[in-house]
C-alpha cells in the first residue's frame, strides 16, 4: 500500500516536471508574434509544454501579466522597458534595467541582435515635394496630417515626448490602428505615420524614413523578458529560449516579418523554419486549419457571450427593480451603470486583469459590466411606466410588495425587459471581439490577425460569424418576446 | 363600519381633505360628490389606507389603519376605480382571482360564476384579456374583482366615469340592486349629481376644497341648501339636464 503511494507520488512529481508548462506571450504585431512562436517552440524543444498567448492588447498588458505570473516570458524592447514600462525609475544603463527588473522577479536576456527603433515615415514623393528630410522639418508644415498607432500616441517615449523634443506640439496628430495607418498613408489620407525599423511594410510600401536628427529615439534592442523563477521551474526551457540571444539581426528580422506579413506564411512555420536553419533546432509548428479555427473561435465566443449575458440578466433585472422601487437609488444606479459604458474597453480590460488575470474571466467580467445598462434601464423604465392607477389597484386589492412585482410589474414590463436583453446581447456579441486583446479568443482573434496581416479574408472570418451571431440572437429574442407577450395567460 | 374622524391630508401647503368626519355603515350607500379637486378621491383613498392622514384617524371596524394591518383590513373592503384598473397582461378571470391568490383563498369556479351573475356579465367573456372587452364589461369585471373576497364595504371611485350614458344607466341599476341585495356598505365617488342621487339618495356628501359643505339626503340638499355653493352646484347640474331635454336629446 505504502509502496504504491510512493510510486504514485513519484509518478506525479515526474509527470509534473515532464509536463512543466511554459507560457509565452506576444503583442499584436507580426514581429512579436513570430518571436513569441520561436520562444514557445524553443521551450517545447526542451521538453516543456509550451502555451503561446498570441496577440495580446499592448506592452502594459504583457508586462503586468509576466509580473503577476500569468506569463513566463515574451519578447520586449529595451527602449520600451526604460522609457515606458519603467519610465518612473529613470533607468540609464542596461545594468540599471537588470536590477529594476530583478526587484520584480523578472530577468532579461542579452540583445537578440536587432534594434527595432521607432521611425517616422512618409511617402517619398510627398516628403520631397514638401522638402521634409528630418523629423524637425515637420514643424514648418502645420497642415500635415499625422496618424500614429494608438500606443505611440499614449506612450511617454512616443508622440508626447517626440513633439516636446522637436517642438511639434502645434501639429495635428491622431491615433489609429498601426496597420490601418499604412493603408491610409498609401491612399493619401495621411502624410506622416510611425513605423518600426524592422517593419516589413516599411520596405514594401517604399517609405522614406525621416532622420531623427537630435537622436530622440533610444535603442529598442529586442530582448527576452522572463520570470526569474523559470530558472528553477523549467531551467531547460529557459536555456533553450535564451538561445535567441544574438541570433537575429535587423535584416534577418525584416525578412522574417516579410514572410509572415506579406507572404502570409503562418508565424509558427516562419519561426520553425528559422530555428531549424539558424539554430539547428527542429521544432513542431502547430498550424490550425481554417475549419478548426472557426470552430474554436465560435466556441470561445459563445462562452464569452453566454456567460456574460446570463450573468448580466440575473444581476441587471433585480438592479432595475430596485431602481424603480427605491426612488432615491434610481439616479445613483442608472448613473453608475451608465458610467461603466463610458469606460473604454481596453482601459476596463487592463483594470480587470489585475484581479482576474489574462483569462476569459476578465473578458467575461468586462462584457458583463457593459451588458448591464440596456437591461437595467429598460427594466427600470418599464416598471416606472406602469400607470399609477394600476399600481394603486394592485395595492388596494391586497397584493404584497413581492406579489405586485411577481404578478403585475414584471409581467407587464417583460416586453421592455426582453428588448433590453436583446440590445445587450447584440452589444455583447460585438464587444466580445475585444476579448482577443487579452488573448481570451473569440471572433476578435481572426479580426485582429487579419488587420495585422492586412488579410481581408481573415477579417471576414471573424466579422461575418459575429454579425451572424448577432442576427441569430436578435431572431431568438424576437421569438421569445412574441411567445411571452402573445396572449395573456388566464392565470 | 369605516369611520373617518377629523381627518386632514395635505399635499405641501394645500389641504386636499380638511377636518372631515364621517362614518360608513351597511344599508345606506354614501356618495361623495363635488367639483374636481374637491378632495373626494383623496377621502376615498384615506378610507382604504392607500393614503395616511396627517391629522385625525381612519378606522375599519374600530381598528385604526396602520402600515402593518392595512393589507388584512383591506380584505374586508372592495375597491374599484374609473376604467376598472384591470391588469392588461392577464385575462379578466385572472384579474378577478388575483385577490384570492393574494390572500391565499382557494379559487372557486362556483364563486366566479355567481359573481358574474350578480354583475350580469357573460362568464364566457372572462377568458378574454381586458383589452378585448367593452368599457361596461371591464367595469363589471372590476366590480367582480372588488367583491370576490365578499367584503363588508365597496369603495368605488368614479366607477362609471368612462362609460357612455346608456351603459352607465344599466350599470347603475345593476349596482344598486346588487348592493341592496347583498347589504354591502358602499361609498361611491362621483362628480355626477344624477348618479349620486340614483345610487345613494339618502346620504350625499358634498365637498368643496377638502371640506364637507353639506351632508344629507338628496332632497334635503335640493330644498334646503346650507349655502349658495350647494344650490349653485345642484342648479348647474340640473340645468344641464334640462337643456338636454329641451333640445330633444334622448
Amino acid at each position: 500500500m505504502v509502496r504504491w503511494a510512493v510510486i504514485l507520488l513519484a509518478w506525479l512529481v515526474c509527470g509534473a516536471s515532464i509536463a512543466q508548462t511554459v507560457r509565452v506571450g506576444s503583442k499584436k504585431f507580426t514581429e512579436s508574434v513570430v518571436l513569441g512562436e520561436m520562444l514557445a517552440q524553443l521551450a517545447g524543444s526542451s521538453g516543456a509544454e509550451p502555451v503561446h498567448r498570441r496577440e495580446l492588447g499592448g506592452s502594459r498588458i504583457l508586462f503586468n501579466a509576466v509580473e503577476a505570473g500569468e506569463l513566463d516570458a515574451y519578447a520586449e524592447y529595451t527602449g520600451t522597458l526604460m522609457r515606458e514600462l519603467l519610465a518612473g525609475e529613470a533607468i540609464g544603463s542596461p545594468e540599471g534595467l537588470r536590477l529594476a527588473l530583478a526587484e520584480r522577479g523578472l530577468g532579461v536576456s542579452g540583445p537578440i541582435g536587432f534594434n527595432n527603433t521607432y521611425a517616422i515615415a512618409m511617402l517619398p514623393e510627398r516628403a520631397e515635394a514638401l522638402g521634409v528630410r528630418t523629423i524637425g522639418d515637420l514643424g514648418s508644415h502645420a497642415d500635415l496630417r499625422l496618424g500614429f498607432s494608438n500606443e505611440f500616441m499614449d506612450r511617454g517615449d512616443g508622440w508626447p515626448g517626440l513633439a516636446g523634443a522637436y517642438g511639434l506640439g502645434g501639429l495635428n496628430a491622431r491615433g489609429m490602428d498601426h496597420d490601418l495607418a499604412y493603408r491610409a498613408l498609401a491612399a493619401g489620407q495621411l502624410d506622416v505615420i510611425d513605423a518600426y525599423a524592422t517593419d516589413a511594410k516599411l520596405a514594401a510600401y517604399g517609405l522614406a524614413v525621416l532622420e531623427d536628427d537630435i537622436g530622440y529615439f533610444p535603442r529598442y534592442d529586442a530582448v527576452v523578458l522572463y520570470r526569474l523563477d523559470l530558472a528553477e521551474r523549467a531551467p531547460a526551457a529557459l536555456a533553450a529560449m535564451l538561445r535567441l540571444e544574438g541570433a537575429i539581426d535587423e535584416t534577418a528580422m525584416r525578412v522574417l516579418n516579410e514572410r509572415a506579413q506579406l507572404d502570409r506564411v503562418p508565424e509558427a512555420i516562419v519561426a520553425s523554419g528559422f530555428l531549424g536553419e539558424t539554430l539547428g533546432v527542429s521544432t513542431v509548428a502547430a498550424v490550425e486549419s481554417r475549419r478548426a479555427r472557426l470552430w474554436r473561435t465560435t466556441r470561445e465566443q459563445l462562452v464569452l457571450v453566454g456567460v456574460a449575458l446570463g450573468a448580466a440578466v440575473m444581476v441587471a433585472i433585480p438592479i432595475g427593480v430596485v431602481a424603480a422601487r427605491v426612488r432615491l437609488a434610481a439616479p445613483v444606479i442608472l448613473g453608475a451603470v451608465g458610467l461603466i459604458q463610458t469606460v473604454p474597453a481596453l482601459a476596463l480590460l487592463v483594470v480587470l486583469i489585475k484581479p482576474f488575470g489574462l483569462t476569459a474571466t476578465t473578458a467575461i467580467v468586462a462584457l458583463f459590466l457593459y451588458g448591464l445598462l440596456p437591461i437595467v434601464r429598460n427594466t427600470h423604465a418599464a416598471i416606472v411606466a406602469i400607470p399609477p392607477d394600476l399600481r394603486e389597484s394592485a395595492e388596494a386589492i391586497g397584493l404584497t410588495g413581492f406579489q405586485r412585482l411577481r404578478w403585475v410589474e414584471l409581467p407587464m414590463a417583460i416586453g421592455s425587459i426582453l428588448a433590453g436583453i436583446k440590445t445587450s446581447a447584440v452589444i455583447t456579441i460585438g464587444t466580445a471581439t475585444l476579448a482577443a486583446l487579452i488573448g481570451a479568443g473569440g471572433y476578435g482573434q481572426p479580426i485582429l490577425t487579419g488587420i495585422r496581416l492586412d488579410d481581408f479574408g481573415l477579417i471576414l472570418e471573424g466579422a461575418l460569424p459575429a454579425a451572424a451571431m448577432a442576427l441569430v440572437a436578435q431572431f431568438l429574442f424576437d421569438g421569445i418576446e412574441r411567445l411571452l407577450t402573445r396572449a395573456p395567460a388566464s392565470r | 363600519m369605516i369611520r373617518v374622524e377629523g381627518v386632514t391630508k395635505r399635499y405641501g401647503d394645500l389641504a386636499a381633505v380638511s377636518g372631515v368626519t364621517l362614518e360608513v355603515g351597511p344599508a345606506r350607500p354614501m356618495a361623495l360628490i363635488g367639483p374636481s379637486g374637491c378632495g373626494k378621491s383623496t377621502l376615498l383613498r384615506l378610507m382604504l389606507g392607500l393614503l395616511t392622514p396627517d391629522e385625525g384617524r381612519v378606522t375599519i371596524d374600530d381598528e385604526r389603519i396602520t402600515a402593518s394591518n392595512a393589507r388584512s383590513l383591506r380584505r374586508r373592503v372592495g375597491y374599484a376605480i374609473q376604467a376598472g384598473g384591470l391588469f392588461p397582461h392577464v385575462s379578466a378571470r385572472a384579474n378577478v382571482e388575483l385577490p384570492l391568490r393574494a390572500h391565499g383563498v382557494a379559487r372557486s369556479e362556483e364563486r366566479i360564476e355567481r359573481l358574474a351573475g350578480l354583475v350580469r356579465l357573460d362568464p364566457g367573456l372572462l377568458d378574454r384579456p381586458p383589452g378585448e372587452l367593452s368599457g361596461g364589461q371591464r367595469q363589471r369585471v372590476a366590480l367582480m374583482r372588488a367583491m370576490v373576497l365578499e367584503p363588508d364595504a365597496l369603495l368605488l371611485d368614479e366607477p362609471m366615469g368612462a362609460l357612455d350614458p346608456v351603459v352607465r344607466a344599466e350599470l347603475q341599476d345593476d349596482l344598486k340592486s346588487l348592493v341592496t341585495e347583498l347589504g354591502t356598505a358602499m361609498v361611491i365617488v362621483t362628480h355626477d349629481l344624477a348618479e349620486a342621487a340614483a345610487l345613494a339618495p339618502d346620504d350625499i356628501v358634498l365637498l368643496r376644497n377638502g371640506v364637507v359643505v353639506q351632508r344629507g339626503p338628496f332632497e334635503a340638499l335640493r330644498r334646503k341648501p346650507s349655502e349658495p355653493f350647494v344650490s349653485d352646484f345642484i342648479g348647474a347640474q340640473t340645468r344641464r339636464v334640462g337643456v338636454l331635454f329641451a333640445s330633444g336629446a334622448p
